[in-house]
């Protein structure tokens, strides 16, 4: 990974921080967690304008930071492009001029071209010669990441980009970051509290909280199997329940929940007799249909009586009550066409299917 | 019209200024940015030759520019001549006397700039006399014109301090304020009417620059 960037970082105050991460050339990894989590400090810490207690960072083949030899290169040495969350862009410089001030490396004759190609790259040919107050949020931003990546950097890091534009020029300028990316051989860190956007554009997602890097993974392993109920909660996953461990058979672990028994994904590492915390998505729920009761409904049935239903436009978002010894109900959502087929109205009984295979098993946190 | 009183205080102004804003925006710049022990002492410091009467600030440097003070026996030392009664006296004392209202626009228009702005510079990769030349001093620059105007004009107009220090030596010491006084005293009205009027009419123009020049910072800061 000597090209792309790896860091650790530890300090007990002014914010706490004790995390370990690694991002490789062209990858674009999320910074998700709650306000405080540290996600960016994390960032500050990378371009050198916070610095942690101990640690080391390394991008690009340099090392930018590393207590133990007491190396710490100043923020305008790093190549290390960031755009920040409210862009800071010079307000008495134009558009160009901006973006021209991140090119101190290059032979000035060749600022010229690389303008106009950074300009075409985020969509402002044109608007060269406005200054930001002139500029709407959206193209604010993308003179910030014109700015960010006119310096060459090694990483480009991304501050909640997307946070402080409307919901429209947000999806446009998510649609832009994806496009862009791929274009990009440097490793990309997007700090976010935004659980669908870090879905939706990242290759891997690292969980934050209070400074401490609690998970990364792919984002499809992170909303399946997160490492605890901690993660969970944090990525507010629905259908997270407790329950014990009662046998582990041929090829399936069988899950004790209040007075039912279920079966669940393999999970071998849990000895019978363990207290776990399970998870259940929301997709793995499946309503059995009144009319026309199907074969894959034999899988862990469980009787509910509907709470709550939500029609949010084409979809209705139920909330189950199935008699969780904690008191949790079962979410689900599906077409509301089907809810009403199925005569699903709060006060009602219904029976789903909780499929075995993405029952998910994690250790018992606190709490 | 006393045209030699009025040129020795246009230079006294101008001689202060070319002292005076580099340490202010140096200073101010300071005051500004950094947080370090003892910041407020400091702060209250540059404060206070605006609240002194200013014959006990005249008093204070005339007896540190006496020939038995450190201050005065080195100058006289190092020049052949005292700082008391001349024109270096009274041009050191007008720079103390202004400091506050040098520095304190100054450290707003410092101040006014987003943390966020000066940092991205950095990260733009700009050293840090770059990040001051380009950014810092272009976006401070409304107060320092502000301090550069408030200063000359309230150098033009001190009165207490330069008859403390300087006494009304023609040519020297006698600005332009002390020489209304003189005229008055003489009873030589029509002077004194002639001086006041155009030093009046320099004090509106000031005031009007100034205010101009600072409303020109609230809406920088808005804009930010």
């Amino acid at each position: 990974m000597a090209e792309g960037l790896s860091l650790r970082l530890e300090a007990a105050r002014p914010i706490p921080l004790d995390l370990s991460l690694e991002a490789a050339p062209g990858e674009l990894l999320a910074l998700v967690g709650p306000s405080g989590a540290g996600k960016t400090t994390v960032l500050r810490c990378i371009a050198g304008l916070h610095r942690a207690a101990a640690g080391r960072i390394a991008c690009g083949g340099e090392i930018w930071f590393d207590s133990a030899s007491g190396r710490d290169i100043p923020p305008h040495r790093r190549r290390a492009g960031l755009v920040f969350q409210d862009y800071a862009l010079f307000p008495h410089m134009t558009a160009a001029a901006n973006v021209a001030a991140a090119m101190g490396h290059l032979p000035p004759a060749r600022r010229t071209a690389r303008l106009r190609e950074l300009f075409a790259l985020v969509h402002l040919s044109g608007l060269e010669h406005r200054r930001p107050a002139e500029l709407s949020g959206g193209q604010q931003q993308r003179v910030a990441v014109a700015r960010a990546l006119a310096r060459d950097p090694a990483v480009l890091l991304l501050d909640e980009p997307f946070s402080a534009v409307d919901r429209a020029t947000r999806r446009k300028l998510q649609a832009e970051l994806a496009a862009l990316r791929r274009g990009l051989s440097i490793p990309i860190l997007l700090v976010t509290h935004d659980l669908e956007e870090a879905v939706a554009l990242a290759d891997r997602i690292a969980v934050l909280h209070r400074g401490r890097g609690l998970q990364t993974d792919r984002p499809a392993a992170l909303l399946a199997k997160p490492a605890n109920a901690e993660v969970a909660r944090l990525l507010d996953l629905r259908n997270l329940f407790r329950g014990r461990v009662e046998a582990q058979e041929a090829g399936r672990t069988l899950l004790r929940w209040g007075g039912r028994l279920l079966e669940a994904a393999p999970a071998p590492a849990f000895p019978p007799g363990a207290e776990v915390d399970w998870l259940v998505p929301g997709h793995a729920v499946l309503l059995h249909r009144r009319d026309r009761p199907s074969g894959g409904e034999r899988e862990n049935p469980v009787p509910a009586i509907v709470r709550n239903l939500l029609a949010l436009g084409e979809e209705a978002r139920v909330t189950l009550d199935v008699g969780d010894p904690d008191g949790g109900t079962l979410a689900l959502s599906l077409p509301l066409h089907a809810a009403r087929r199925n005569g699903l109205a709060p006060g009602e009984a219904c029976t789903v299917s909780l499929l075995a295979e993405a029952i998910h098993l994690m250790p018992r946190s606190g709490g | 019209m006393d045209w030699t009183a009025f040129r020795l205080s246009v230079e006294l102004g101008l001689w202060t200024l070319a002292l005076l804003l580099p340490v202010s925006i140096w200073l101010g710049r300071v005051l500004a940015f950094r947080r370090f022990p003892g910041r407020g002492f400091l702060e209250a410091a540059v404060a206070l030759p605006l609240v002194l009467p200013p014959t006990v600030l005249g008093f204070y440097l005339l007896s540190a520019f006496g020939a038995g003070a450190p201050l005065g026996a080195a100058w006289q030392a190092l020049f052949g001549q005292g700082l008391a009664f001349s024109f270096s006296g009274l041009l050191l004392a007008s720079v103390i006397a202004n400091l506050p209202f040098a520095v304190q626009p100054i450290r707003n228009g410092f101040a006014a700039i987003p943390p966020p702005v000066r940092e991205a510079a950095a990260v733009s990769g700009l050293p840090p006399w770059r990040v001051f030349a380009r950014i810092e001093l272009p976006l401070a620059w409304p107060g320092i014109a502000t301090a550069a105007v408030l200063t000359f004009a309230h150098t033009l107009g001190e009165f207490g301090v330069v008859l403390m220090v300087g006494g009304a030596i023609p040519g020297e010491t006698q600005t332009v304020a002390i020489a209304i006084y003189d005229r008055v005293q003489a009873f030589d009205d029509r002077s004194a009417a002639i001086m006041s009027a155009v030093l009046l009419g320099v004090s509106v123009v000031a005031l009007g620059l100034a205010n101009t020049l600072s409303r020109r910072v609230g809406r920088q800061r808005r804009d930010g």
